[in-house]
């Protein structure tokens, strides 16, 4: 489902006709069945949809971690579908900052050294400890991931993610691993960081009660876009009702 | 329904387990191989003494009458007793220009000897009345092509003799057939030659006498006393001195073989027993913490702790089950290889590779209980597992904030991804110290192997080049005056010689005592030197002897003492005589003195041996056909000849064990490195999937995997080293005895080499692992929990 909206420079995103069909055996599986959907500049999306529905297939191809069977995906006007493996892992490096539901810490990594593990090949950085700060975790940078708590873990995952300066964030259940009070914490961070950084950033939750933070919220149904709405005002994190 | 699922677990990890299974097929190998050839040996040795009745006691004299046989028989302890008549001779066979030395050993007109009989291999033995019939030794035989009917000429006491080959035997004293001067068998340039004793009565005017004579003794015999009797008996007649068979070469050679066999069979293979002991523990630890859950149901539903310990013992005893079936087929296949290899150098009749059932019972035995005490560990730690606790994800890991490259203070200047790399390493100090161990031990195996090269070459520059520089050494029949040493100057073709005089004694002090041959030559001797332990010249002092270092070590003396000196010519004198100096050998055991010295101290005054000549090479076949012209000399050792084909041996031996240790040392490094690369890529996957999700390379990623096995592998070089100079130290002490000694010598290339062979199959195990990292899913370890 496209927006109206007119930019006078191409969109962050632009996806047409998407399709995503896996094979096993004789079974074929349609993840995505012809989505279609543009994201802006500075955007804030939530996706929505039950399990199955194809909003985390939708992530991983816009994030560079596969591939569309057929349909096109534009990043800045430059085609994705198409791309080698290597032009992906470049794009992954140099646009896309990622949030998982389980944090995909290196466990042998302090804090700190998670993020500078991303600044050191990034090329126009934050300071580790600047990305660390503005997730409020600066008295806790020294700490193992196995010395912090699950809401921790998730804030260093998005240090750590927008350190790179990202064109965008794709946060994959992010809050999904923790209860409503961390929950609201990490989403606040989110929020900071999208209206700090200017990043694009996509969630994808099951919990409806966060649709209100974002400025569109995108509902998934058997691989489609159900159903796209518009929040003309929207809430704070802390305000969210779980 | 668990035996299912070990069968799959098996299916499933079959590279791994089988990289285990060959480090275990390794130690099978050679456990067979060394204790099956040291049975064939053994055995072989026992049984064919026993047919052949071997004897026990040696000596010979100069001339003793036959009529003394009664009293030697006589001595208590002595079952029986064979006197013979043995001449060293030189032999002329066709289209061989260098003179070959034949020892001359003479059989009873009528029957077979009592002691030391030959086994005849075809033809039939000299019959009497036919005085230039003979028999021959196998070896020599096969060298030449003799067959029964074939023609050869000795110089027998200075007349020509065209001798006939009849049969061609075997004999105990000469299992392995060294000639006089020679290190090595030389088939070719050494026979011996057997014929009725009245012949060689008649040859050497030894009518009703006799040189040589053996003893067999009784069980419960004092050996020691029949030795002191027998020589109490010959000394009137030139008695030399009696020997067991500790001093009879071909005994001793043998005695070597198995002592070196012994030590293999200690000492490679508990090293691979080890290393898969330790693999176990390592691909089972990681099996048993990735099946957590699946163990925590299965005790759930009530699988006993016993059951689920007995699932994993079977997996283990799976696994070396396959190393044993490799195992005992290529040690059994390596094994008769290794029986025809002793073929070419020991004439026994028969020798068979032992395979009898307890040595596989006793090679399965170890490898299982070595296995399962690798499992162990693991096991218990699977058994401990409460069943609530196995279910749930296990504490995730802590770290220590070693090797930090933290913002501000003092900085290390490693990527985050070294960092990861040497943290984890830190982080099982236990596992890293045994992977760098099982990665040192095959630079180790390989420096124990490849030194001998290095030694070798030193034994060679040592003995041929500095110590023994003559091109021959021409042994007189007899002794001579001095004039006889102008007689060999002016042989064809030499261009320098060097008299020397040898007598055999013995030396002792206090209850010590050894018999050796007292080399004696002039001070400013230059042909042959005797060099001190810095292979320095020394000048023959005046008075005194100059003892080897292992002859000073078994006396133990050391310079100054007294050293008590018995000339075996039968007269019974003892002299004192200052050791003045300790010499460098590696072969055999030496005693020199100066001829000035020996003249003194024999009290006959000069006598010559022999001479040490420098041929000029262009006309040496004019020396060697002159030498076989006369009756004079007795022997002759051609250093080069020698020299080259000790170099042809010990190649030849070193070449095969080389080969079989590089594959060894291969499959070890392949075993442990690939393991430890496959657990950690298990261990890490999510983490390495985590970095190529968030842009890193293939190669960066590889590059965490690439750089803990990188330090394990360079940390285990200097390592290997270090174990390997102290193995070979071990091997050198294993292969020293009374006729060789191997200098420890490892060069600098040698270390790189064994290095380099390591490094080479760590790297190709590494990729091997490497293009799994470019298969990880991205997107499954991405929706898991740790």
């Amino acid at each position: 489902m496209k927006t109206d909206q007119a930019a006078p420079s191409p969109p962050i995103f632009a996806v047409t006709g998407l399709t995503k069909v896996y094979r096993s055996g004789d079974v074929e599986v349609r993840a995505l069945n012809g989505v279609d959907l543009t994201l802006e500049a500075g955007e804030m999306a939530v996706m929505l949809g039950p399990s199955g529905s194809g909003k985390s297939t939708l992530l991983n191809i816009i994030g560079g971690l596969d591939r569309p069977t057929t349909g096109s995906v534009r990043f800045k006007g430059e085609e994705l579908s198409e791309a080698g493996d290597r032009q992906l892992t470049a794009y992954r490096r140099d646009h896309v900052g990622f949030v998982f539901q389980f944090y995909n810490l290196i466990p042998s990594l302090t804090a700190w050294e998670n993020v500078a593990l991303i600044t050191e090949v990034a090329a126009n950085p934050m300071e580790p400890g600047d990305a660390l700060a503005l997730v409020g975790l600066e008295s806790r940078m020294h700490h193992f991931p196995a010395q912090l708590s699950g809401g921790e873990q998730q804030r260093v995952a998005i240090a750590r993610a927008i350190a790179k300066r990202p064109d965008v964030l794709l946060c994959d259940e992010p809050t999904g691993a923790l209860d409503s009070a961390t929950g609201i914490i990490v989403l606040e961070a989110l929020a900071r960081v999208n209206e700090e950084t200017g990043a694009t950033t996509a969630i994808i939750t099951h919990n409806a009660g966060i649709r209100k933070i974002a400025h569109r919220v995108f509902s998934f149904l058997d691989g489609r876009i159900a159903s796209c709405e518009i929040n003309e005002t929207r809430i704070k994190p802390s305000e969210v009702s779980w | 329904m668990l035996d299912r699922k070990l069968l799959r677990d098996l299916a499933r990890l079959w590279a791994q387990s089988l990289a285990i299974a060959l480090v275990m097929a390794c130690g099978v190998m050679t456990l067979i191989l060394a204790m099956g050839a040291t049975r064939a040996l053994e055995d072989t040795r026992a049984a064919f003494y026993d047919r052949t009745r071997f004897a026990d006691v040696f000596a010979s004299a100069t001339r003793a009458p036959e009529s003394i046989k009664p009293a030697i028989a006589a001595i208590d302890g002595v079952s029986s007793v064979e006197t013979r008549v043995v001449n060293p001779v030189i032999l002329e066979i066709a289209g061989m220009a260098e003179p070959a030395t034949g020892m001359l050993i003479s059989i009873p007109d009528r029957g077979e000897p009592a002691v030391n009989r030959l086994y005849l291999r075809s033809g039939r033995m000299p019959e009497p009345g036919h005085p230039d019939e003979a028999a021959i030794i196998e070896s020599f035989a096969e060298a030449h092509g003799f067959r029964p009917g074939d023609t050869f000429a000795v110089l027998i006491n200075g007349r020509k003799r065209q001798l006939s080959v009849t049969g061609i035997t075997l004999s105990p004293e000469y299992v392995y057939a060294i000639g006089p001067g020679d290190m090595v068998p030389d088939q070719k340039r050494f026979g011996v030659i057997y014929m009725h004793r009245a012949v060689l009565e008649g040859a050497y005017d030894m009518k009703g006498a006799f040189n040589d004579v053996s003893l067999t003794l009784s069980h419960n015999a004092d050996k020691d006393e029949v030795m002191a009797r027998l020589d109490a008996i010959l000394r009137p007649h030139g008695g030399t001195g009696a020997y067991d068979r500790t001093d009879h070469m071909s005994d001793a050679f043998l005695d070597s073989e198995l002592t070196q066999l012994r030590a293999m069979a200690q000492v490679i293979p508990p090293i691979f027993l080890f290393i898969s002991a330790f693999l176990v523990n390592m691909i089972l630890s990681r099996l048993i913490a990735l099946e957590r859950e699946q163990i925590g149901l299965l005790k759930a539903v009530g699988y006993s702790n016993a059951r689920i310990a007995g699932h994993y013992a079977k997996l283990t005893l799976l696994i070396s089950l396959v190393g044993v079936v490799i195992g005992a087929i290529a040690g059994t296949r390596l094994g008769h290889g290794m029986a025809s290899l002793y073929g070419e150098f020991y004439s026994f009749p028969f020798l068979v590779f032992s395979q009898r059932p307890d040595l596989y019972v006793i090679s399965t035995g170890v490898t299982f209980a070595a296995a399962l005490a690798g499992a162990a560990n693991a096991i218990a730690g699977a058994v401990r597992l409460p069943p609530a606790v196995a279910m749930r994800p296990p504490a995730p890991t802590g770290y220590r904030s070693l090797f930090t490259g933290g913002q501000g203070g003092f900085r290390l200047p490693f990527s985050q991804l070294t960092i990861m790399a040497l943290r984890h390493l830190v982080r099982w100090p236990l596992r890293t110290a045994l992977t760098t161990l099982g990665t040192a031990l095959p630079v180790a195996l390989l420096i124990t192997s490849l030194f001998a090269f290095d030694s070798v070459d030193h034994m060679i520059d040592t003995v041929w080049f500095r110590a023994d520089r003559q091109d021959a050494t021409l042994t007189f029949a007899s002794d001579r005056p001095e004039d006889a040493l102008m007689a060999a100057a002016r042989l064809p073709g030499v261009i320098a010689a060097e008299p020397f005089r040898a007598e055999a004694a013995t030396l002792s002090n206090g209850h010590r005592s050894r018999r050796v041959q007292i080399i004696a030559s002039d001070p400013d001797t230059d042909i042959s030197r005797v060099l001190d332990r810095d292979f320095k010249p020394i000048r023959l002092p005046p008075n005194g002897v100059l003892l080897s270092e292992r002859l000073a070590e078994h006396l133990d003396l050391k310079p100054g003492d007294q050293v008590e000196i018995e000339l075996s010519d039968g007269r019974g004198r003892r002299v004192l005589a200052p050791l003045v100096g300790v010499t460098n050998s590696y072969v055999g055991l030496n005693a020199n003195m100066s001829r000035e010295a020996l003249d003194r101290l024999s009290g006959i005054g000069p006598r010559l041996s022999g001479a040490r000549v420098m041929v000029d090479e262009s006309r040496i076949r004019d020396l060697y056909a002159e030498v076989k012209q006369t009756p004079a000399i007795a022997s002759v050792a051609l250093q080069g000849i020698s020299r080259q084909r000790f170099k042809e041996v010990i190649d030849e031996n070193i070449g095969i064990s080389i080969t079989i240790y590089v594959s060894l040392a291969v499959i070890i490094t392949f075993g442990v490195i690939y393991n430890s690369a496959r657990i950690q890529l298990s261990e890490r996957a999510r983490e390495l999937a985590s970095l190529r999700v968030f842009g890193f390379t293939n190669a960066e990623v590889s590059s965490v995997l690439l750089t803990e096995l990188g330090v394990m592998v360079v940390l285990a070089q200097p390592l290997g080293w270090l174990v390997g100079r102290g193995l070979a130290e071990l091997v050198a002490k294993g292969f020293e005895s009374d006729l060789f000694r191997i200098p420890l010598i490892i060069n600098p290339h040698t270390y790189a080499v064994s290095s380099l062979v390591v490094l080479g199959g760590a790297i190709v195990s590494a990729l091997i692992v490497r293009r799994r990292i470019d298969r990880l899913d991205l997107i499954r370890v991405l929706k898991t929990r740790d």
